[in-house]
């Protein structure tokens, strides 16, 4: 049995997913390009911004946005602060930089590029059917595998390292988009249609604000999962705190991997608390 | 004059449309039309006109198609076949912009759930068409504060449908309607959801308005009381079809057929009046923390002589009479327990009215409703006789359905 099927010859996928890429990398060069040097302008651009304001009027500041997000308790503004002077005095400021450059980047992207798709989604069965398997795909394959076009495309970098956490990412905030809309109570959507809403007004005076918090939970998903990346975005030499990860992987040292692992974590819970109080602010 | 004029509409849900149609021009009924094509009848070529400044109520048991006749009128759902005619102006052949500015400028609805956009003060939801429609700030905000004054409810715009109770917020919805000025009101069972008493007050509110406004309403219910209280005509719905149209009168007195026969009954043995029907608000105190000079000033407000007496949880505890609470204040006391008579008796609102007429005549005070001891309210002899005459007199059923 298992020599019959050794008769059929291998398919040739891989060869086949080469030569889509070598053509998308050839025909696309100049705009790949052009991505990649705005990209990596821009995204230095940020970071040199961020380093250059003092560490502690930086981290008085998100202690304060902490504070008057979450209702003007002291928890996070506390935790952020302790946090950030802990980075800092473990010598990974501008790596800390580096990486919130990254993930803001990759999730300011993934909602601009996200939230249109969700509605898009929303409103239209086929776009439904066509992006939801794509959506499985992409959340099923493991993100190293985005390195390889993302390094195929723009070379190595923080550019790449965007674009490999963009579609890492981007799923989330897409699903929870269309769910939001979907779930809008019939009534509602016939109240908007009924007094002659056209279909933009009825979305954003009426779908997109009672959908807010979905998409919300979605953004913040979106957030997490980009900063989830930038170890792995590090491989093809994206700056940050995910660097000192690797190389002390690379060299079995458990003390750096620690601090940076934890520097990571503290990151992550600022960034997730901050998205979710902007969510329930306004309920 | 005609305003609305509805010609052979159907409206098939699901797959086989094409097939359906062929059946439903043969005459064919729902449940046959399901067994041999597989596609739900919503509406079953369906034929009448409504009259300017008319409520016309359509009535139904449940998925009869009442909710789908009126969505076809202002197409949230898109007729199968059919013409649909508002103002001489076929609303089925309409393109897209025609039939917004049909929708904007000559009708809104009223849903049974309200509708209201939560995150929408009651100011901005009823400004709500006015805005769509591209209408100046300053006006539109004249406009819905009026319509919302006209409601009763101006001191309340700047909170949140989920803060008002079921019947304000109805009231929101219905001077949403109200604030475009539009020439037809289409309600979906909007007053369903209210408690009785409070319905009541709905369609007293909604005849009032009426009689100012002379809108022509279209006005879908299941309750055969509240059909026969505010309609001028009403057409009875079965799987689709309409079985009968006329005013209340003609279609008690001479029900189309067999069907229409039983709907009534049913209807009747269910809803004859109970006392739930016939109650009013009660007026009382807390016996807990009042006092005689709130009860009487309770009583002269309300211009009553006794006060029912609740405690803090609402639960009835007896009745204070003027005189009592009188002869407290004048000796100085604060308290009013040693005062409370215990005397009066007490019904549940499920009963029917026949079968406590007794107790209220042999009482000589009012009746008190109660609900798991609480109070819900207090039936009072001359409302009673007053809610008993006047549906012998608008609904004449028990000269044709046998007494059960
Ligand atoms: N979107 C839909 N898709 C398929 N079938 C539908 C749809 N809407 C309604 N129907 C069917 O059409 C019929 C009429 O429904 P409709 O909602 O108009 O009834 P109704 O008289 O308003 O009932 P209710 O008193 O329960 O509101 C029902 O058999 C229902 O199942
Ligand atoms: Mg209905």
């Amino acid at each position: 049995m298992s020599q019959l099927l050794d008769l059929i010859p291998t398919i040739p996928v891989a060869e086949g997913a080469e030569i889509v890429m070598d053509w998308l990398t050839d025909t696309f060069a100049g705009l790949f390009g052009v991505i990649k040097e705005s990209g990596k302008f821009s995204m230095e651009f940020v970071t040199d911004f961020l380093v250059s304001i003092p560490p502690f009027l930086f981290i008085l500041i998100i202690g304060v946005l902490a504070f008057f997000a979450t209702k003007r308790k002291f928890g996070l503004a506390i935790f952020s602060i302790v946090g950030l002077l802990f980075i800092y005095n473990q010598g990974l400021w501008e790596e800390l930089m580096n990486t919130i450059t990254l993930v803001l980047f990759a999730s300011i992207l993934a909602v601009i590029i996200g939230i249109p798709l969700g509605i898009l989604m929303s409103k239209s069965k086929m776009a439904e059917a066509t992006i939801q398997p794509i959506l499985d795909f992409m959340q099923t394959m493991p993100g190293f595998v985005y390195l390889i076009p993302s390094v195929a495309f723009f070379g190595i970098g923080v550019v790449p390292g965007v674009f490999a956490s963009i579609i890492f990412a981007l799923p989330p905030v897409v699903r929870f988009t269309n769910l939001g809309i979907r779930q809008v109570p019939k009534e509602l959507v016939e109240a908007a249609d009924s007094y002659g809403s056209t279909g933009w007004q009825k979305l954003y005076k009426v779908e997109l604000p009672i959908a807010r918090s979905t998409i919300m939970a979605g953004v913040n998903q979106t957030v997490l999962l980009s900063l989830s990346m930038v170890v792995i975005a590090s491989m093809i030499g994206a700056p940050g705190i995910g660097r000192n990860v690797l190389s002390a992987l690379q060299q079995a040292n458990v003390g750096n991997g620690f601090v940076a692992g934890l520097s990571l974590v503290i990151l992550a819970i600022i960034f997730d608390r901050l998205t979710q109080s902007f969510n329930k602010k306004h309920d | 004059m005609e305003k609305i004029k509805i010609e052979n509409v159907t409206k098939i849900f699901g797959k086989h449309v094409n097939s359906a149609l062929k059946l439903v021009e043969q005459n064919k009924n729902k449940t046959e039309i399901l067994k041999q094509s597989g596609a739900t009848i919503g509406v079953n070529n369906a034929n009448f006109t409504v009259n300017d400044g008319e409520i016309f109520v359509i009535m139904g048991l449940s998925g009869s198609g009442k909710s789908t006749l009126v969505r076809l009128l202002n197409r949230l759902i898109e007729p199968t076949s059919g013409n649909i005619y508002i103002d001489g102006d076929n609303i089925s052949k309409m393109n897209k912009q025609q039939l917004i500015k049909v929708r904007r400028e000559k009708m809104s609805m009223v849903f049974q759930n309200f509708g209201l956009f939560p995150q929408r003060t009651v100011l901005a939801n009823t400004e709500y068409g006015l805005e769509i429609r591209g209408i100046p700030k300053e006006e539109r905000r004249l406009k819905a504060e009026k319509a919302l004054d006209n409601a009763g409810l101006l001191p309340y715009k700047d909170q949140y449908p989920s803060q008002l109770s079921g019947g304000m917020q109805q009231r929101v919805g219905l001077a949403r309607a109200l604030a475009n000025d539009p020439d037809i009101l289409l309600m979906d069972e909007a007053f369903s959801a209210l408690d009785p008493l409070i319905r009541k007050d709905m369609q007293d509110e909604l005849l009032d308005l009426q009689q100012k406004m002379q809108k022509t309403i279209i006005f879908i219910t299941h309750d055969l009381n509240e059909a026969l209280r505010i309609g001028d005509r009403i057409a009875l719905m079965k799987d689709g079809e309409i079985i009968q149209i006329g005013t209340g009168e003609e279609i008690l007195t001479n029900p189309a057929n067999d069907y229409v026969k039983t709907f009534l009954e049913d209807v009747d043995r269910s809803k004859v009046l109970t006392v739930e029907n016939a109650m009013i608000r009660p007026i009382s105190i807390n016996i807990d923390i009042d006092g005689p000079k709130v009860a009487l000033q309770r009583m002269r407000e309300e211009e009553v002589s006794v006060v029912l007496a609740v405690n803090k949880t609402r639960e009835f505890k007896g009745y204070i009479t003027a005189e009592d609470a009188l002869q407290a204040s004048k000796t100085g006391e604060i308290n009013l327990v040693n005062y409370l008579r215990t005397d009066m008796p007490t019904v549940a609102k499920e009963m029917y009215i026949q079968d406590v007429l007794s107790i209220i005549s042999d009482s000589k005070t009012p009746v008190a409703v109660v609900q798991e001891r609480k109070l819900v309210g207090v039936l009072i002899r001359g409302v009673v006789i007053e809610t008993l005459s006047a549906s012998v007199e608008n609904e004449g059923v028990s000269d044709y359905v046998p007494a059960t």
